[in-house]
Parts: structure tokens; C-alpha cells; sequence
């Protein structure tokens, strides 16, 4: 009568955020989320962080959770931070690595992924060289699948990892002029920021040589320019993207040296900025090509913190998908 | 709804149960507070207060939250994942007495979840158990060392804990079977 009605468990009840769970079975993009879901994310990644810093560092959270870790491309960053989120959590993990050349998008993938699914696995983290790779395995697999850069279209929990780095520093994402240089064409870190920045209210420019900037860029709510110094004037965060010689199959700029004179994050460049200005790179980096090494080692570069973040974003990103979809008409 | 503790009697019970523990522990050295998240948090700082004007040490107060360790995280019924908040224990748990607080005991999982999750933070000398409320229904071999009310209870009934800190009012109430006819 006069108490207002309540959930069961008192816990959960106070200052709940806007959202409480994921409700998707797969994490494909960041294209997808709410701004909530993203917020919940974050908030989430806050708390996980804090394990890393304990003597013991694992939570049973996942116990008896299998976890395939299906990577299609090279990574060292993405797949050692998934492996450690995963065990962080007291997952089962296993690491299937294949070489790139010997895929042929579609159906060998297809088969790659039922043939893992006839295991029983509860999610795969997958990184293909094929754009929509997740989308497919989404739609032919019962496990939760996560995708750990899919070719040039997502890249979601580097997005995240890096909006909670600039959270962190900047305690906010709305209202940040946030600069994104480098190889526009070819990068999925940068459809994935985009993505996520624009929906949290960030001004988000976007500057590389015109042959690596998309015709369409526009369309996704960004500026776009080819002067860098425009780009970074007044920026409160430099995102520095890396030049993807192995996607290149043409000449998109005369010489790697020509792209360090004209593009190349230098100390001099970096005075157009704010005063806190922050410089982020997702690596691996091109020391000499897309960043100077004064400024990849310098006072304003969190890039190892970012790295540090990936373990806590996908920590959190593990918990919230492993409770799956089911549960939806439960609630 | 009957209110079975209201703002005054939740005052006096903790700094009861506050004496209580400088007794039995002859003294505060090397104690230290965790309140259980959300509740048990507002409960051992106010514990903490109290202790400050007795004994006039400080004793460190640290919050725990439980989420990954309970034992229902994947199943089911529970639904979508509980939310995870922040541990924040900010100081060495080792050779410590640890008086962990929460609102309720009941089935006794989420006291089992909290011995599980603070000895994953160092070995402590010992750990005391202090409840708001015990309602009884235990399903683990848990007992409480300090208790501010014994509260019979039905399996159908609800016992909610409001706190000024979290709800902006101190009472405890014992709701009746949802739609039941008691």
C-alpha cells in the first residue's frame, strides 16, 4: 500500500544505472548500442578494474564458462587482453589462431564455427579479416559471440576501452573535441569510436590524406579534413591511427616519410591542443610514421593505459553477454 | 506494513552492537569494517561513528561488493546479470579482525559470497559477522556474532531495510506474502 513495490533482492535496487543488462546475445558492433548500454559498459569496466589490483586476481564470476578465443588475423594486444579478461573471471579459455591465407570467407568459416559450436562453447571471441565475419557467426551459432575487429567494418571493445580511458581523465565524453588521424579508410578502431563518440555527444574530427578518407564520412555526424592542424587545434584528445601498410593494396601516399612530415603526431603539433590534451593510439604504432616517439613516450600519452583498460572493458563485456538472452522473458 | 525498527531503535541497536565489539575485542586495534554492499555500507560507517565516540579511534571502513561471487549468477532464474559495483578496501586486511556488516541474514549465500570474496583480499585474523536484522531461513551453516533484532519471518514475507543514506528514511519493514491474503 504505502511501500512502493520491490525487487526480491534488496541489492540491487539502489541507485540502479538507466540499464542493468545487455540484452543481446553478441556484442558485433557498437553501431548497435544505446547510449545506456554503453554507460552500463563503462560503469561496469570501473568495478572490474579494481581485480587487477588485487593480490588475488580472479573473481569466480564465470566459473565453468568455455570461451573460444577464434582469431582469423595476427593480434598480440587484443588476444592476450581477451585471454586475461577471461581468466580474470575464472572462464575456461582456449586460443584457436589460423592463418589468414588459408580462409576463404563464408563457408570455411562456417564450418570452422559449427564444427567449435558441436564443443559447446558459451562464447567466442572472434577477429576475421572479413567485414560482417561476427554477423554471420551470429547468426549460425547458439554461443554469444564477441567480435574482436571484424576486417574494416567494428572494432567495439577497443572503442570502449578507449572511451573509458578518456572517462577517466576527462570525466566526461560529451562536449570533447576528440581528433582522429591517420588511415581512415582501413581502420575499424575508427567506425567503432565514431560510432561511440558521436552517440555520447563527443565533436568528433576525423584527418588523413584525402585518398584514405571514405567518400561517405560525413554521414556518420564527424568532420573531416586533410589538415591536420585544423584537425588538432584545440583538441582535448589526439587519437593517432595506425597506417595499414598490409590493407594497402594500391599507393595512397607518395612515402611513409611524406606521411610523417605532413600527418605524423609531432611535439610542435601538439601545442594546437589543449593544454591537457590526451594521445591515444590503439598500436600497434609506427614509431616515425603516424606519431613521433617523444610524443608515443611523452607526458600526455595514456597509450599503455589503454592497454590496461582493455583487460577491464572486456571483463566487463564477458560478465554482461555470459548471462545471455533467455533470460528476458524471466524478468 | 508493519514497521518492526524504527529510526530510533536503529540508532540505539548500533551503538549497542558498537559497544558490544569494543568489548569483545577489548578494544578496536587492528579492527577494521566491510560492509556488504549496498546496505551493510551506510550500516559500518554509522558502526564506525560510533566506535569513533567510545573509544575515539578511528577504525578503517572499507565496502565490499559480492556480485562475482554469487553462487546464482548463471542460472536462470536469477535474470539479466546483477549490476557489479566498486570493493573498496583501502587498507591490508592481513592479521586484522574483520567485523563485516550487512542489513539482513537470511539463507546465509550472500555472507558465504562475502568470506569467499574478502579472503581473495588477504588473510585476516578473524572475521565477526555483524546483522541488522536475522530473519532466520538459514541454508548454510552461518551464524551471526553481533544481531541487532531477531526477526521470526515466514518464507513468504520480505524484510526491507530503508536508510537515510540510500532511501532518505531509517526503518525496517516486514511486508507480507506479495498478494497473499495474510
Amino acid at each position: 500500500m504505502s511501500a512502493p513495490a520491490r525487487t526480491p533482492d534488496q541489492r540491487r535496487t539502489d541507485a540502479a544505472p538507466a540499464v542493468t543488462a545487455l540484452r543481446r546475445k553478441d556484442l558485433l558492433g557498437i553501431a548497435d548500442l544505446s547510449t545506456e548500454e554503453i554507460a552500463l559498459i563503462l560503469d561496469t569496466a570501473e568495478a572490474m578494474r579494481e581485480i587487477g589490483d588485487r593480490p588475488i586476481k580472479k573473481v569466480p564470476a564465470l566459473r565453468g564458462k568455455t570461451v573460444v578465443n577464434l582469431f582469423f588475423e595476427p593480434s598480440t594486444r587484443t588476444r592476450t587482453s581477451f585471454e586475461i579478461a577471461e581468466k580474470r573471471l575464472s572462464a575456461d579459455t582456449l586460443n584457436i589462431a589460423v592463418a589468414t591465407s588459408s580462409v576463404v570467407k563464408g563457408e570455411t568459416l562456417a564450418d570452422t564455427a559449427l564444427n567449435l559450436e558441436a564443443m559447446r562453447p558459451d562464447m567466442i571471441v572472434l577477429r576475421h579479416s572479413s567485414s560482417g565475419a561476427c554477423h554471420l557467426l551470429s547468426r549460425i551459432c547458439r554461443s554469444a559471440i564477441i567480435n574482436a575487429g571484424d576486417g574494416m567494418h567494428e572494432h567495439p571493445t577497443q572503442a570502449l576501452l578507449d572511451a573509458f580511458t578518456i572517462r577517466e581523465h576527462k570525466k566526461r565524453l560529451a562536449g570533447l573535441k576528440v581528433a582522429i588521424v591517420g588511415d581512415l579508410l582501413h581502420s575499424r578502431v575508427l567506425r567503432s569510436n565514431i560510432h561511440l563518440l558521436t552517440k555520447m555527444g563527443s565533436d568528433v574530427w576525423v584527418c588523413g590524406p584525402p585518398t584514405l578518407i571514405p567518400a561517405d564520412i560525413a554521414r556518420f555526424g564527424v568532420r573531416a579534413t586533410s589538415h591536420v592542424d585544423e584537425a588538432v587545434a584545440g583538441a582535448d584528445v589526439i587519437m593517432l591511427l595506425r597506417v595499414q601498410l598490409e590493407r594497402m593494396e594500391g599507393a595512397f601516399f607518395p612515402s611513409l616519410r611524406e606521411y610523417f612530415s605532413v600527418f605524423g603526431m609531432t611535439e610542435a603539433r601538439l601545442r594546437l591542443a589543449k593544454p591537457d590534451v590526451m594521445i591515444m593510439h590503439p598500436g600497434p604504432m609506427n614509431r616515425g610514421v603516424e606519431i613521433a616517439s617523444e610524443v608515443a613516450d611523452g607526458p600526455y600519452s595514456v597509450i599503455l593505459e589503454q592497454v590496461a583498460n582493455g583487460v577491464a572493458v572486456r571483463m566487463a563485456v564477458l560478465y554482461l553477454l555470459a548471462g545471455g538472452v533467455e533470460h528476458e522473458a524471466a524478468a | 506494513m508493519p514497521v518492526v525498527m524504527d529510526a530510533d531503535r536503529i540508532g540505539r541497536t548500533l551503538t549497542r552492537i558498537a559497544h558490544e565489539i569494543v568489548e569483545r575485542n577489548r578494544g578496536v586495534d587492528d579492527v577494521a569494517l566491510v560492509g556488504v554492499r549496498t546496505r551493510g555500507v551506510p550500516l559500518a560507517r554509522r558502526i564506525a561513528r560510533s566506535l569513533r565516540e567510545i573509544t575515539g579511534q578511528d577504525v578503517p571502513t572499507g565496502a565490499l561488493d559480492i556480485t562475482l561471487y554469487r553462487d546464482d549468477l548463471m542460472r536462470q532464474s536469477v535474470g539479466p546479470q546483477p549490476v557489479v559495483r566498486r570493493t573498496e578496501i583501502p587498507f591490508s586486511i592481513d592479521d586484522k579482525t574483520i567485523l563485516l556488516v550487512d542489513d539482513v541474514l537470511y539463507t546465509g549465500r550472500t555472507t558465504r559470497a562475502a568470506l569467499d570474496a574478502l579472503i581473495d583480499y588477504g588473510r585476516p585474523r578473524g572475521i565477526q559477522l555483524i546483522v541488522l536484522v536475522d530473519r532466520g531461513h538459514r541454508e548454510l551453516p552461518i551464524k551471526a556474532d553481533y544481531v541487532g533484532k531477531n526477526l521470526p519471518t515466514s518464507l513468504e514475507e520480505s524484510v526491507q531495510v530503508y536508510l537515510q543514506e540510500s532511501d532518505g528514511r531509517d526503518e525496517v519493514v516486514l511486508q507480507p506474502a506479495p498478494g497473499g491474503a495474510a
